[in-house]
């Protein structure tokens, strides 16, 4: 590391224009040699992380613009937070044009990787895995961009969070696809962030598997204009294991894809199967708050064609009983509770609560068929998902 | 830019195998070139800020001063300095920071233990330079001669005043921004008017280092005398000095919405009724940060009470948890009209 640390520095002198590699290997020292690359870094330079187990004792960060950190392969290079002592997640990004691809990390204390103000992100290939599985004692999210402009997520895997594996959050112009959420409470969750697009993901055997959700008194507020389109959403089915006292405490067991207090959201081409509860639920938030800015309702929603298998037949819901008689034994894929606008597709089953007001609870609820009209124009798709520049940096 | 860069970085990373010179001269000014340089000075005796380092004793124009309510930092021993740049001023500027003009550094020893225990342990600078604030960490070595720079940070080995035996983190350079970071800018927390003491504000115009003493200032309560000051002020003064620097608009933990700021009024800003976003386990399973009149049900005092990582209030820069501080902030919030 010393060595390539001055050869690169020669090599610079000559030709100040060319970015330095930062080789870091596992072993004795790691934690510093690693911690060092990240600080001393340059703008367009790149750390290479070779292939093993790096064991971590607290938080890495990197606060340089336009660095890559690359490991040799989600599999290859892991990042061991086991035994970790302080900070309060394990990577922690505060600039922008940050790369990170091809590592993973396991057992973080806190938040997996957590960039916030970070703009233009591309998380490739990151692994983040807590390895004991559904845990409430596990870190919060895996993947956590927040407060960011442009925000490319591409091929990650989140195992065991105890709030959400893929957390977008407060940041605009985001992609979220090919990625694997499984076992989390939340698979992927885009909250009070607008411009999204969450394609051809696999979110299984989380409480919920994908969640659009504006939440009040928070610096950004106002989500929406986001697709979900293209996922598998399949057997989302574990019991709910976050701590109370998250939002995500309140998310029924066997939900796939949940929208709330969200402005233009799209739903199609997904494929649900086995979500329990509800395939696609639509709802209103359900607190109290006092935040002028903020609006509870749902408002065009639109739920296109999707794929639905086996849904709604053991819904963690009051009055499961009574509903799944009424209903047949199974209930209808979309629920909605009648609050706010929302707009499907012919043929689409469903039911709503048909309440009058948010924030009351289900008593007044008045369950029956989803009769709703359709879409009444083309969903406006531009401006959604993140900057084109962002895919150029996959290559190589 | 680069090769100088490049040359810095070789030397701190040489610099683990080298040791510090043991009795660096005497230094009789501060080397302004140190701290208005681009580059990162090795050793902590390259500013010249101290005649006695061992000592903790300051060169002439080297301003030792207190803080009416401290940081905790695990029981440290704080020694808190300024230096003025010749040919420059501070001003005031209301309540809050002063204004330190590029030129100015700050200083900050921590050490622990007593007597002929009492171990320096690190001294972190913060440097006003021409393009902002630079922080940078430097770790004593055992003869308490000098102290280099450690930009990874270092843990180490040893036993609070209270007697728990720990593993003391020093900051990496990344880590102090964590802290001190505002709206993309490394700023200074600590020397705000009103957690300075007004006798010294004084002195400081006297000798014509300050324009004027800042309106109020000195309004933060001595952390020693929070016993017979008002519930409220000491609790807020806690709250202002140990985690505002992150509960705030534009800080580390501004995506939180709590904003724990001296001057923040708004219940809600505070935390009275407010909802966790991103707490995670960190939640302890209650529903609010401040919940009036139940300490034992809010998130704010469970997460003081932690020392666990992804638990644990403030992140960084505590290994225990600050029992005085946890008292006086349970207290404000056991007394809130429910």
């Amino acid at each position: 590391m010393i060595r390539l640390s001055i050869a690169a520095a020669l090599l610079a002198s000559a030709a100040p224009a060319i970015a330095a590699t930062h080789n870091v290997a596992p072993g004795e020292g790691a934690q510093e040699a690693l911690q060092e690359a990240l600080i001393l870094a340059e703008p367009g330079d790149e750390i290479v992380l070779a292939a093993g187990r790096y064991t971590l004792t607290d938080g890495l960060s990197l606060d340089v613009d336009d660095v890559t950190v690359r490991g040799a392969g989600m599999d290859g290079t892991v990042l061991d937070f086991t035994t970790q002592q302080g900070a309060g997640e394990g990577l922690l990004v505060t600039s922008d044009g940050v790369t990170l691809r091809d590592f993973a990390l396991e057992n973080p204390k806190g938040d997996g990787v957590k960039s916030k103000g970070a703009d233009n992100i591309v998380y490739y290939r990151i692994r983040v895995t807590w390895t004991r599985g559904p845990h409430p004692e596990n870190g919060a999210y895996g993947v956590y961009p927040v407060e960011s402009d442009g925000v490319l997520v591409d091929g990650v895997k989140v195992t065991g969070a105890s709030d959400a594996g893929i957390y977008v959050g407060q940041s605009q112009n985001i992609t979220v696809r090919n990625s694997i959420a499984e076992a989390n409470v939340a698979g992927i969750e885009i909250e009070n962030s607008r411009n999204a697009l969450v394609e051809h993901n696999l979110a299984t055997r989380n409480t919920g598997g994908i969640l659009v959700f504006d939440l009040p008194n928070l610096p950004v507020m106002g989500g929406g204009n986001v697709i979900v389109a293209n996922n598998l959403v399949i057997a989302n089915d574990t019991p709910n294991f976050a701590p109370p006292g998250n939002i995500v405490a309140g998310v029924p067991r066997g939900t796939g894809i949940m929208v709330m207090a969200n402005d233009k959201v799209l739903i199609e081409d997904n494929i649900l199967s086995r979500n329990p509860t509800a395939p696609i639920m639509v709802i209103a938030y359900t607190q109290e708050f006092e935040d002028e800015r903020y609006n509870p309702l749902p408002r065009d929603v639109v739920v296109g064609e999707n794929r639905y298998d086996g849904g709604g037949y053991d819904p963690q819901l009051e009055g499961a009983d009574m509903l799944l008689a009424a209903f047949g034994g199974e209930l209808p894929p979309v629920l909605w509770d009648g609050l706010g606008s929302l707009s499907a597709v012919e043929g689409t089953a469903g039911w709503n609560l048909n309440l009058t007001e948010a924030g009351k609870g289900l008593g007044a609820a008045q369950p029956g068929p989803l009769a709703v009209g359709t879409p009444a124009s083309e969903f406006d798709r531009s401006g959604i998902g993140a900057p084109a520049e962002l895919e150029q940096r996959l290559g190589g | 830019m680069r090769s100088a860069g490049w040359l810095a970085c070789a030397a701190v990373a040489l610099s683990g195998a080298m040791v510090a010179r043991a009795t660096p001269p005497p230094p009789e000014y501060v080397n302004d070139a140190a701290i208005m340089g681009d580059g990162m000075p090795r050793l902590l005796s390259d500013y010249g800020f101290f005649d006695d380092p061992g000592a903790q004793v300051p060169v002439a124009g080297v301003h030792p001063y207190r803080l009416n309510t401290p940081l905790y930092s695990d029981g440290a021993e704080k020694m808190r300095f300024v230096y003025r740049a010749a040919g420059t001023q501070f001003t005031a500027q209301g309540d809050g920071l002063l204004d330190l003009p590029v030129g100015t550094a700050l200083i900050k020893t921590f050490a622990f233990g007593e007597g002929s225990e009492r171990r320096l342990i690190e001294t972190r600078v913060l440097l006003h330079r021409a393009d902002g604030w630079l922080a940078l960490p430097y770790l004593w070595n055992d003869e308490q001669t000098d102290a280099r720079l450690a930009v990874v940070g270092a843990r180490i080995a040893l036993t609070t005043p209270a007697g728990q035996a720990i593993s003391y983190r020093v900051p990496n350079k990344n880590q102090c921004k964590e802290c001190h970071g505002l709206s993309g800018e490394v700023v200074p927390i600590g020397p705000k008017a009103r957690n300075l003491s007004h006798a010294w504000l004084s002195r400081m115009v006297t000798a014509g280092h300050l324009d004027r003493v800042p309106q109020d200032a000195d309004q933060l309560p001595l952390w020693e005398e929070r016993e017979s000051a008002p519930l409220s002020a000491a609790a807020r003064a806690y709250l202002d000095v140990n985690c505002a620097h992150c509960h705030q608009p534009g800080a580390t933990a501004s995506n939180s919405g709590l904003d724990l700021r001296w001057e923040q009024q708004a219940p809600e800003a505070l935390g009275i009724g407010k909802r966790p976003v991103a707490a995670g386990r960190g939640a302890g399973g209650h529903l609010f940060d401040i919940v009036p009149g139940s300490p034992d049900a809010s998130i704010l005092t469970y997460r003081m009470a932690s020392p666990e990582p992804g638990v644990a209030m403030p992140e960084l820069g505590k290994a225990t948890v600050d029992e005085e501080g946890l008292t006086i902030v349970r207290r404000w919030i056991e007394e809130m009209a429910p």
